[in-house]
C-alpha cells in the first residue's frame, strides 16, 4: 500500500504544480502526469477496466488542450500578479474550509468498513450472479450494461449534453457582434 | 489546420490502421476482457484526431467532419435507447437482455451486451471527435 501514497504525494504535487506554473503547456503537462498516476494507481488496486478508459481519455484531453493551446496563447497572465485585498481573503477563507473538510473527513472515514467489506450487500450478488443472469465473462460490462444499465443511458445523456454545450458555445452564428 | 512533417505523415499512415483495429477489438471483447464500447470509442475517436492532426484539413472537409460526427452521434444515442425500447416491447422490462445468453466465454455470449457496447462506442467515438473539431478547429467550422 505504500505506493499509493507515493503516487498520492506525487500527484498532490504535480497538481499545485499545474495551478501555479505560468507557462500553460507545463500545467497541462502536469494535469497529465496527474490522470497516469490515477491510471498507474487502477492497475496498482487491480481495477483494468476503469486504467484503459482513464489512461485513452487522458491522452485525450491532453491532445485537446495542447491542440487550443496551440492556437490561442501560452502565458497565464494572472500569475504573478499583486494580490488585491478581496483576494487575500478569499484564499484566507478557502484554507479555512480546506483544513475543515480535512477534519470532517478524517472523521468519518475513520468509520467506514475496511477495503473488500462493503455495508451494501448488493456487490457480492452482482458478483455471484454476474456470469449465471447475464452470460458476461467481464464482470463490469456485466454491471454496468446489465443490472446498471439506466445509469449507463444517464452518463450517456450527459456526455451528449456535453457535446452540445461545447458545439453550442464555440459557434459563431447568433453571437453578438 | 496545418498538417505536419513528412516523418509524422509516413508513421501515420502506418499505425493508424492497427490502432483502428485496436478499437473494434475493445468493443468487441467488452463482455469479455478489460474494455468495453466507451474505451474502444475513444480509442476510435483517437483515430481520426490523429488523422486530422497528421495531415490537416480545409475549413469544408472539417464543416462536414462535424455534420457527420453529430449525425453518428444520434444513430448511436438511438441505438442505445433503441435496444432498451425493444426488452420493453418483446419482454415487458426496459433494458431486460432479452437475447439468448449463449456460452461463456465466446465472442457471441452475454445477450445484449455486445450490441450496446457497439451502440455506446459509435456514440462515444462521434462525440468526442465532435468535441475536438468544435475546439480545436474552432477557428475554421465555426465562421460561416
Amino acid at each position: 500500500m505504500i505506493e499509493l501514497y507515493l503516487f498520492l504525494a506525487f500527484m498532490i504535487i504535480a497538481a499545485i504544480v499545474a495551478t501555479e506554473i505560468k507557462d500553460l503547456l507545463s500545467a497541462v503537462i502536469s494535469l497529465g502526469a496527474v490522470g497516469f498516476s490515477v491510471a498507474i494507481m487502477f492497475i496498482l488496486i487491480q481495477a483494468p477496466d476503469l486504467a484503459i478508459v482513464q489512461i485513452v481519455i487522458e491522452v485525450l484531453t491532453i491532445v485537446i488542450f495542447i491542440a487550443v493551446i496551440s492556437r490561442t496563447t501560452h502565458i497565464d497572465e494572472t500569475i504573478g500578479k499583486k494580490l488585491s485585498s478581496t483576494h487575500i481573503c478569499a484564499i484566507v477563507l478557502y484554507a479555512f474550509f480546506t483544513i475543515l473538510f480535512l477534519i470532517v473527513m478524517f472523521r468519518s472515514l475513520q468509520e467506514i468498513p475496511d477495503f473488500g467489506n462493503p455495508i451494501m450487500k448488493i456487490a457480492s450478488e452482482y458478483i455471484k450472479l454476474g456470469l449465471p443472469k447475464t452470460g458476461g465473462a467481464n464482470i463490469v460490462a456485466d454491471v454496468i450494461l446489465d443490472f446498471r444499465a439506466l445509469d449507463t443511458l444517464g452518463e450517456a445523456t450527459v456526455l451528449f449534453t456535453s457535446v452540445i454545450g461545447v458545439v453550442a458555445l464555440m459557434r459563431k452564428s447568433g453571437r453578438k457582434k | 489546420m496545418k498538417g505536419m512533417s513528412l516523418i509524422v505523415k509516413t508513421i501515420t499512415n502506418i499505425v493508424i490502421g492497427f490502432i483502428f483495429i485496436f478499437g473494434v477489438y475493445i468493443i468487441l471483447h467488452g463482455h469479455l476482457t478489460p474494455g468495453g464500447g466507451f474505451a474502444g470509442g475513444v480509442i476510435i475517436a483517437g483515430v481520426f484526431i490523429l488523422k486530422f492532426l497528421a495531415f490537416g484539413s480545409g475549413a469544408k472537409s472539417e464543416k462536414k467532419s462535424l455534420n457527420i460526427a453529430s449525425i453518428f452521434e444520434s444513430i448511436g444515442g438511438l441505438l442505445f435507447i433503441g435496444i432498451a425500447i425493444s426488452g420493453l416491447l418483446l419482454a415487458g422490462t426496459f433494458f431486460l437482455n432479452f437475447l439468448p445468453k449463449g456460452t461463456p466465454l465466446h465472442l457471441l455470449s452475454a445477450g445484449i451486451i455486445p450490441f450496446c457496447n457497439i451502440a455506446i462506442s459509435i456514440k462515444v467515438g462521434a462525440g468526442l471527435f465532435s468535441i475536438f473539431l468544435a475546439l480545436a478547429a474552432m477557428k475554421y467550422v465555426m465562421e460561416d
